[in-house]
């Protein structure tokens, strides 16, 4: 009896709204978030249709950067392709490069020697660092904290410098070679980035303590933005976005293994919320998991060379190769398609953001205009990685 | 002070204060801009621009931001209500002044000593929401719409506990005249010792505390911030601002600051009063020094939290002033009322 009052009374309620809303014309507002919203880290357009502040719908409009990226690399001989696929992610240019290479060296059969395997998965841990670094303090300034971001783009300058150090590019080391490295690591760098790591850790220690740990950012974030895993899987959601809706799933460990992760003892941490704080949360421990891993491999980091033996010209064997990896947005996929001559065939790139977007329409429905905000810093994507 | 005072006409005396009043906006904006948003902003988050240019400590970046104020292209938009959006930065700029005029700075140096003081001074000061809701609604567009409103809703809700915090202080003095706050304090007394006279914000604590909140909350700065939000609104209802008109929303900004660090210090630590001293020609002398001193002391305060919180929603918001801050407020006036009936 008390279950049909309740129905009752709500549809009744619903019947008084829309009276109101003939009788006052409240039609709803439709306002343009971006293309040139500082919230949306770049060109992301989000039709938001108001209705006060509250949000009815969202429809994101994506490809103000889109560069063909996908039809560009089967004009590129295959060393060529790292300097565009470097800036899909630009955050962290080196891990887009090493699935690419990784795909090109078993089509071709060659394995780059075991330095080169650690020096790669130190680099691609270290852009993991810098990229989560930045979105640490970045995310203070989405729910209006001033200070967080500063103290984000500073520690990662560390970071930056480091990868500068060794691969001569601070965004764009176009570094990999298929067989190995360019380079070999330069005197003194292993020291520099054991010391780095003491001060990831303490920007990580003041991150939480400022951000993570206040009262109004765990208002604001706080079951604010909620994930399920059925829904986030569903969506093709990925990475810390999914980790932290309580899916214990990480590539680096149930993937195919690649680069020397099967050797490493690392933690996957997950978060059983999948609200804005969790994502926050599950990031902030897996910089300090990265750090950690980083560490790790400049103790046992082998001599020997850098380069397997591989022809002057590259030509790569006709076949098919899908290669994952776990970026630090999520899971980042190549599927490369080669008919034996110098450049692939066809590429399809799987880019992380282009899927974690894409469950902003069911997500936003409903929230606030201030929440709407925190959800896109907290899903943390980045254009070029949406567009590509 | 009667021997000092020259044979002058009246009409001299207001042009003087007039000047007085005209030139002390302009220079507090500049001094709690230059000394917390340049300096101590930049000493918190590292931040190396405001540090670098001019040579030392980079004492000319205030003048360099004025100079590009000044040389921006006045940009109206097309759709704009022209005459709204041009008078909207005015009318807030002219409502920090109208604060000016009863804020005492020594026993003589007062433009003018209302008997009302203190409710004039909170009543001009919410006049600069009219002017907020003009530059929003005249801007045509969204943001600015948006952030108008915002601000509207928050500035109703702030001004009551606002309110209330001053009422213990009023309470206690027995007056509403500024001049007759401070010199209560002055001549008060701690449990019998007279030495510092008896600032209110011991007895006031809550009530402090309170106008600190309160006063976050109609300065617009974090953790109140939502009309402004410039990580949601872009700059709420600034955001069609460019240039000369910009420039006196900035001085808007940093002069509501200044008044209200100045009310703060006059109603809670005894205004332009110096311990141990009582002579008047000294304080008249000393006063706005310490006055200043005061004012900086709690605008460091206000500022400390400014760059260190984020921004609570905007329901959020209402939530803290109507359920916590306002009962607060009444039962720190019902305690006031029940000690000073009391004793």
């Amino acid at each position: 009896m008390s279950v049909d009052f309740a129905v009752d009374r709500q549809a009744w309620r619903h019947l008084a709204d829309a009276q109101v809303n003939v009788e006052l014309d409240t039609g709803d507002m439709i306002l343009n978030l971006g293309p040139q919203h500082p919230a949306t880290h770049g060109t992301l357009r989000l039709v938001v249709r108001l209705d006060g502040e509250r949000v009815v719908s969202a429809d994101p409009v994506i490809g103000y950067m889109h560069r063909g990226y996908e039809k560009l690399t089967e004009f590129r001989t295959y060393p060529q392709v790292t300097t565009l696929i470097n800036r899909i992610d630009w955050l962290s240019s080196f891990a887009n490069e090493v699935p690419f290479m990784h795909g090109a060296e078993l089509l071709m059969g060659i394995e780059a020697p075991p330095r080169a395997q650690y020096i790669r998965t130190i680099l691609t841990e270290l852009s993991r660092i810098a990229t989560f670094m930045l979105f640490l303090g970045e995310m203070g300034l989405q729910v209006g904290a001033l200070t967080p971001p500063f103290y984000g783009f500073r520690d990662r300058e560390h970071v930056l410098n480091l990868i500068e150090a060794a691969t001569g590019g601070r965004f764009h080391p176009n570094f990999n070679r298929i067989g190995g490295l360019k380079d070999d690591l330069p005197w003194g760098w292993v020291n520099e980035c054991r010391n780095t790591m003491k001060v990831v850790f303490d920007a990580c220690n003041i991150l939480e303590e400022l951000v993570a740990e206040n009262e109004i950012f765990g208002a604001r974030t706080r079951s604010i933005g909620i994930i399920p895993p059925e829904v986030g899987t569903g969506y093709g959601v990925s990475g810390s976005n999914l980790r932290a809706s309580g899916v214990d799933w990480d590539l680096r460990r149930d993937g195919k293994p690649y680069l020397v992760y099967p050797e490493l003892d690392f933690k996957v941490w997950t978060h059983p919320d999948g609200d804005s704080y969790a994502r926050y949360w599950v990031r902030l421990q897996e910089t300090r998991e990265a750090a950690r891993m980083v560490v790790q491999m400049l103790d046992r980091i082998p001599t020997g060379p850098i380069m397997a033996k591989v022809p002057r010209i590259i030509k790569v064997p006709e076949g098919e190769v899908w290669v994952e990896t776990e970026n630090p947005l999520g899971q980042m996929a190549y599927y490369v398609i080669s008919k034996g001559a110098t450049g692939p065939f066809r590429v399809k790139i799987r880019s992380a953001s282009f899927s974690n977007v894409s469950i902003l329409p069911w997500l936003l429905r409903g929230v606030y205009v201030p929440d709407v905000i925190t959800i896109l810093g907290s899903l943390y994507f980045i254009l070029g990685d949406i567009d590509r | 002070m009667t021997e000092l005072a020259l044979d002058v006409g009246w009409g001299t005396i207001l042009a003087i204060k007039t000047v007085v009043v005209l030139a002390i906006i302009p220079l507090g904006a500049i001094i709690l801009g230059y000394t917390f948003l340049l300096k101590m902003m930049a000493h918190m988050q590292s931040r190396l621009g405001p540090m670098d240019p001019g040579g030392f400590h980079g004492w000319f970046q205030l003048f360099g931001d004025g100079i590009k104020f000044i040389q921006k292209e006045d940009v109206m938009p097309a759709k704009s209500d022209r005459r709204i959006f041009a008078i909207a930065p005015a009318v807030v700029v002219i409502s920090t002044f109208l604060v000016f005029l009863v804020l005492p700075t020594g026993p003589d140096l007062v433009v003018s000593d209302l008997d009302v003081g203190v409710f004039y001074a909170l009543a001009v000061s919410s006049l600069s929401v009219v002017g907020v809701l003009m530059a929003g609604w005249a801007s045509a567009n969204k943001f600015a719409l948006l952030g108008a409103l915002r601000a509207a809703a928050q500035l109703i809700a702030y001004e009551l506990p606002l309110l209330l915090a001053v009422v213990g202080v009023v309470v206690m003095a027995g007056t509403m005249s500024l001049q007759g706050i401070v010199e209560q304090q002055q001549n008060g007394a701690i449990f019998g010792w007279d030495g510092i006279g008896n600032p209110f914000v011991f007895a006031q604590i809550i009530g402090f505390v309170l106008f600190l909140v309160a006063a976050q909350a109609e300065l617009t700065q974090t953790p109140f911030d939502m009309p402004v939000a410039e990580s949601e609104l872009v700059a709420g209802y600034m955001v069609e601002y460019t240039g000369f008109r910009f420039l006196f929303f900035f001085i808007g900004e940093f002069g509501t600051a200044f008044a209200f660090a100045a009310l703060a210090a006059t109603l809670f630590l005894g205004g332009w009063a110096i311990p141990f001293v009582t002579d008047p020609g000294w304080s008249n002398v000393l006063g706005p020094i310490v006055l200043i001193t005061k004012i900086m002391l709690v605008a460091f305060l206000m500022f400390w939290v400014r760059f260190t919180y984020p921004r609570l929603r905007e329901d959020q918001l209402q939530a803290v002033a109507w359920k916590f801050l306002i009962p607060i407020g009444l039962a720190n006036i019902l305690i006031t009322g029940a000690l000073k009936v009391a004793f």
